[in-house]
């Protein structure tokens, strides 16, 4: 049994000018230990699925339906009651933006320790104790000093490394990472990357990695899931989605990283393929395939009906009409 | 940290000139001659002449002003002109029903109007953060005397769970000295309520878009410790603003509240003060009130290196 299966998750927003389809029937799995990470634009859902795990969306505003199965129960179907008792503790998240989402008037060691007072019964010397052991874990230098240290009295990067304490301090089984290292600098989200791979080894958690950056997609992940508008587009491991990108958008997506050397085909050298078009609006309904719109190669059959999402080799996914698909079935 | 408050308390000197300043020449300006009251109705205009010498208000302006404030530098308020008592005499023995007027009505205003507040922000929109604004529009917009009067009229002459009027001292037992203070401080305490509840609420809204209450809440923490320490400790500083800023409202509602409740202390004696022309009486008062005031907020100042790590002096 995987460690958290996600099936036909849908949230919509309820808006003054319409439902928002947020996820619009989102389904996939994370086995125990597994690094999977989702990719996609600014507003895909990527986000809004995490924070659905976690039931951390608003929730007369966000309807929830499909199921949310983690270590076989229902999450969606939780009281809050229990729902607190997952939080932090079998799942934890590191937020995207460290400078804001520590509360600057408590000190680090008070916000790592809370969570081990909260879930394991600590008191609050063996909580500091402990704090002071995570901080050195993630690699903060005197941990004896820092731990009594407001988080205005540190840097970005070490305080994605107290963020990353207070997500591992109950070694969650499912560390949920929003974007852990878009807000920081180049040279410490290598750092962050690595601190991350390294404790995921030690505690053996599994990671839900959020980003849009390639780049760490192709160095910490062991499955890539991409999702465009609200809905799942490709699935695959690793190096085959890297290899062998089968739907249009992830190509899209490819082809607007820049590499040192290597030109984007068809192009006035030095420029970068873009996706054309925009993101279609999540509030009105889409008969057909949701990329339709911004596709090379769409046809009019797209517009009218939505692809499935089908094997198109073994273990890669993908909902594309005219996504090559292997001679040998899967 | 000392450097900053002996600055400040430094800076107070200038501030209570300025508003003895105002007081005494407003003072000078008011129609109606003291000399004339203390003489009486049966004076003939020499007895008023000669009784205004006496008292030194036949000297200009300037001269009474000077000689007035010099005393003041010597810890010497004056002498009332009606009841020959020194004015530091008088304050001191009223000043302890209007203390514990204010400490009462600051403690149940806090206590009530924080959490309210909280609350409110926290189901902001549904039913009852409208009943909190709702009361709190009600708290501020009704004069403190008639709340008084309603209160009085319901909780002493119908029900007669708490006396109507007069104040009990703190000797004379705790029980007795916080029945006759409940009505009163509850009088005063409607607009203050509202005041820090409004800010409350408004405060609460902002931190609880911030990232670190979804941080909070990412954790596992209980609704009641997201709100009331992740939360609120954010939000403290306004709070705390308020309520010192709202030290003001209650100097200036503790006048009436003393008149609808028969309260001998300095409210009643200001009043009291103003009909009979004392004029030391009511400077002094005047001063006294301002020093209160500028000693609140200098706290409140000190106060917010508790509240916030990132403030220091």
């Amino acid at each position: 049994m995987s460690l958290l299966s996600v099936e036909n998750l849908q949230v919509h927003f309820r808006t003054p000018d319409g439902v928002n389809r947020a996820v619009d029937g989102v389904s996939f799995e994370i086995g125990s230990g597994e690094t999977l990470a989702i990719v996609g634009e600014s507003g895909c859902g990527k986000s809004v699925t995490s924070m659905s795990i976690l039931r951390l969306l608003p929730e007369p505003q966000a309807q929830f339906a499909g199921a949310i199965r983690f270590e076989g129960r229902d999450l969606l179907a939780l009281p809050d009651r229990e729902m607190r008792k997952i939080r932090g503790n079998a799942i934890s998240v590191v937020f995207q933006e460290p400078m804001t989402s520590l509360n600057p008037v408590l000190t680090v060691g008070r916000q790592i320790g809370e969570t081990l007072r909260l879930h394991q019964g600590l008191d609050a010397r063996q909580a500091e104790a402990r704090a002071v052991e995570m901080l050195s874990l993630v690699g903060i230098p005197e941990p004896e000093r820092r731990v009594h240290a407001y988080p205005h009295q540190m840097s970005g990067g070490m305080r994605q490394r107290v963020m990353i304490a207070i997500a591992l301090a109950c070694s969650p089984r499912l560390l949920i990472a929003d974007e852990p290292t878009t807000a920081l600098d180049v040279t410490i989200q290598a750092q962050i990357l690595d601190l991350m791979r390294d404790l995921k080894h030690r505690v053996g958690a599994a990671i839900m990695l959020i980003t849009h950056d390639l780049g760490v997609v192709a160095e910490v992940a062991d499955r890539v899931m991409v999702m465009y508008a609200g809905r799942k587009v490709e699935e695959a491991a690793v190096a085959d989605l890297f290899r062998t990108p089968r739907h249009p958008y992830t190509r899209g997506l490819m082809g607007a990283v820049p590499r040192l050397g290597v030109r984007a085909q068809g192009r006035a050298p030095g420029r970068l393929a873009e996706i054309p078009g925009m993101v279609p609006s999540l509030k009105t309904r889409i008969d057909g395939c949701v990329f339709a719109g911004r596709c090379p190669d769409a046809k009019d059959f797209c517009r009218l009906h939505a692809p499935a999402l089908e094997s198109k080799s073994p273990g890669h996914l993908a909902a594309c009409h005219f996504a090559p698909k292997d001679a040998r079935p899967a | 940290m000392l450097g900053f408050i002996l600055r400040r308390l430094l800076a107070t000197i200038p501030v209570m000139l300025v508003v003895g300043f105002f007081v005494f020449g407003l003072l000078s300006l008011a129609p109606g001659d003291p000399a004339a009251i203390v003489a009486g109705d049966q004076a003939s205009p020499e007895d008023v002449q000669r009784i205004r010498a006496s008292l030194g208000l036949d000297q200009p302006f300037l001269v009474r002003f000077g000689t007035w404030g010099g005393r003041i530098l010597q810890g010497d308020l004056g002498t009332s002109l009606f009841t020959n008592l020194p004015v530091t005499t008088m304050i001191a023995q009223r000043i302890q029903p209007t203390l514990s007027l204010m400490l009462v009505t600051l403690a149940i205003a806090v206590s009530l109007a924080v959490p309210l507040g909280v609350v409110a922000a926290w189901r902001a929109g549904r039913l009852v953060d409208r009943c909190v604004m709702g009361f709190a529009v009600l708290g501020f917009s009704v004069p403190v005397f008639v709340v008084g009067y309603v209160l009085a009229y319901v909780f002493a002459i119908k029900l007669a769970w708490l006396p109507a009027q007069g104040y009990a001292p703190i000797e004379a037992g705790v029980r007795p000295w916080l029945a006759s203070l409940i009505l009163p401080a509850t009088t005063l305490g409607c607009a203050y309520v509202a005041l820090i509840a409004r800010v409350t609420r408004a405060t609460m809204l902002e931190v609880l878009q911030q990232d670190y209450v979804r941080t909070a809440r990412a954790k596992g923490l209980g609704q009641g410790t997201v709100l009331f320490l992740h939360a609120l400790k954010n939000a403290a500083i306004p709070i705390v603003t308020v309520i010192g800023i709202g030290i003001a409202l209650l100097i200036g509602g503790a006048v009436v509240t003393e008149t609808v409740f028969a309260i001998p202390g300095l409210g009643r004696l200001t009043v009291d003060a103003i009909l009979r022309r004392d004029y030391p009486v009511i400077q002094g008062i005047v001063l006294l009130f301002s020093f209160t005031y500028v000693l609140v907020n200098l706290v409140i100042d000190l106060s917010y290196t508790l509240l916030d790590p990132r403030i220091r002096y």
